[in-house]
């Protein structure tokens, strides 16, 4: 099959997920991505006219928590999973880009 | 050239709830560091979010308040980035679906009236929050991860600052006495997030835009968004173009300076959320709720001015937050006089509050307490010189009817009691009794004084001046 994605997008892909390939795992990924995205290339000839996209695995609905707050008290515990934590926060290397912030 | 300004406003508003959006970890503030936080909101492998229903129906409240329409088939969708503060590397969101779309409100800028329209809002998860150390570190509080927001994108139809910042009253007025969140840009529960292109008068483009952060106030929009605007003139007017950047507002300085020039546009990936079933919103429900929504602002005001007799000011005064207006209809409802129950508001309550720098939900001070001090001036007990004193006690948590009693404030205003007091008076001070029957009015003021001396201040000003009346010109 056609090849559907470069080098350069699978940089760009990574990229977005702040991953960091050498030149040999760019030319190992890249292929297998090639073969994922073509596996989807398959699956779009199938004839999906009148057929409602699907949001979700179950026809289930509105399943829906009261509000109500349950503290889980797991704090500790939680922190023992982080790479490094301080008086209950969790420590990481200095973030310069505020372009994460909820948006 | 002359250019016209077009303004796009992205408001995120944070809900009160008890519990998250998709956890049931408490909604709080001030708690110690993550400690409202379970395995869902560390986004751990395995766990399954929930849908807080309470937060569907707060959505429901502020698109009704909005005037949008609900969309009856929603499901969520994951935004993917990575960041520190957004453990699953994804926010869940709305983004094909979102909850609501085509609203309005209504501004006003120096009496002209404009409907500013809603392109969309949709209810998501905050993130946490990173607290940035000069030691190489960043510390992530997960608290606020998973807590509420609605996000609301305005329609292209700001196009002066003073418009924008019209629109930030309207929203937060209307957002607040739905009582779906304290909306308070102080304390984060509002954010605004700001862009601003110009274009020459005529044209059918509209001009690249700039994004502004750090705008922490109404106020810092407004002239952010005048800085920006008078900026961007000027680069074009001198021949070069605008960047596609996002700047950040100075508040030392009122300008807005370079943060980062955006690259192409941001790639969320944005694909269905599988872990949660989708939303039907049916139209009883949203009847249901609207049917037990708090009555916006502006049908309070005319309620206040036209079946409680107020004025226009009053009734806007009254209406600056639902807390006050809320206060003012249960006094009323309790029997208080509406117009002496909005003036006690606006005055004695409001300087209490300002003095003491509270909120009225934090004094001791009850509708009842007021209306019952109110309705004791009312029916002649006690004048209003005694209830500044009184309503030192109804701050004080104490029931008025009690604190008249205990501190023998009665208003003496019985004649059977006053007329001895008035005709020992009238015997003890015949020059001024001459003088009031040669013309001289004066006399007359300085009788009732002798008689509120007498009397420790208690008398009835009214009764007294009555029967010292009749009793000079019996004489």
């Amino acid at each position: 099959m056609a090849s559907q994605i470069d080098e350069q997008q699978v940089q760009h892909v990574a990229s977005l997920a702040k991953l960091k390939f050498t030149d040999e795992e760019l030319s190992e990924f890249t292929p297998q991505l090639e073969s994922i995205i073509d596996l989807f290339e398959t699956l779009e000839k199938v004839d999906t006219t009148g057929v409602e996209p699907m949001t979700s695995a179950t026809d289930r609905v509105n399943v829906m928590r009261e509000d109500v707050a349950v503290n889980s008290h797991q704090r500790d515990a939680l922190l023992k999973n982080a790479p490094d934590a301080e008086d209950g926060y969790i420590k990481v290397p200095a973030i310069i880009d505020e372009s994460g912030d909820a948006e | 050239m002359n250019f016209e300004t077009t303004i796009g406003l992205e408001v995120h508003v944070e809900m009160k709830t008890n519990s998250k959006i998709f956890s049931p970890s408490p909604v709080q503030f001030g708690s110690e560091p993550n400690a409202n936080t379970n395995v869902i909101d560390w986004g751990y492998p395995g766990v399954l979010p929930s849908t807080n229903k309470g937060v569907v129906e707060n959505g429901i409240r502020a698109a009704l308040a909005l005037h949008a329409e609900i969309e009856p088939h929603q499901h969520f969708d994951r935004k993917n980035y990575f960041y520190p503060d957004n453990p699953k590397a994804y926010q869940i969101s709305q983004s094909v679906s979102p909850l609501g779309h085509d609203g309005w409100v209504e501004i006003d800028v120096d009496g002209e009236k404009k409907k500013i329209g809603i392109a969309e809002m949709h209810i998501e998860e905050d993130a946490g929050k990173n607290t940035h150390s000069p030691n190489g570190y960043s510390y992530v509080d997960l608290n606020r991860q998973g807590t509420p927001l609605i996000e609301i994108v305005s329609k292209p139809d700001i196009s002066s600052p003073d418009e924008a910042y019209a629109y930030l009253e309207a929203l937060r007025e209307r957002i607040q006495f739905t009582g779906i969140s304290d909306v308070k840009m102080e304390e984060g529960s509002m954010r605004v997030d700001v862009n601003i292109s110009i274009r020459p008068v005529g044209s059918d483009k509209y001009g690249t835009k700039t994004e502004l952060k750090n705008l922490n106030s109404f106020n810092y929009v407004r002239k952010g968004l005048l800085f920006e605007e008078q900026r961007q003139q000027r680069v074009l007017m001198s021949g070069g173009e605008i960047g596609q950047e996002t700047r950040r507002y100075d508040e030392t300085t009122g300008q807005t300076i370079l943060m980062r020039v955006k690259e192409g546009s941001d790639d969320y990936r944005y694909f269905p959320e599988p872990d949660l079933p989708s939303l039907e919103i049916s139209e009883d429900w949203v009847k249901e709720i609207g049917d037990t929504m708090p009555q916006m602002p502006n049908n309070r005001r005319d309620r206040y001015v036209n079946e409680l007799g107020l004025t226009e000011y009053d009734a806007m005064v009254l209406t600056q937050t639902k807390e006050m207006s809320d206060f003012f209809e249960a006094t009323v409802a309790d029997g208080a006089d509406a117009k002496l129950a909005s003036n006690y508001l606006q005055g004695d309550v409001n300087a209490y509050l300002n003095d003491e720098q509270v909120d009225l939900a934090a004094t001791k001070l009850t509708p009842a307490n007021l209306s019952g001090m109110i309705k004791l001036i009312d029916d002649g007990t006690i004048s209003s010189k005694m209830a500044k004193k009184v309503f030192k006690g109804i701050v004080a948590g104490e029931n008025p009817a009690e604190y008249v009693k205990a501190h023998g404030l009665v208003q003496l205003s019985d004649p059977a009691q006053l007329q001895p007091i008035i005709d020992e008076i009238l015997a003890n001070n015949e020059q001024s009794v001459t003088d009031f029957k040669n013309g001289k009015d004066r006399a007359v003021g300085f009788l009732v004084g002798q008689i509120m001396k007498q009397t420790k201040g208690q008398a009835n000003p009214q009764v007294v001046n009555q029967l010292l009346m009749k009793s000079l010109q019996a004489l």
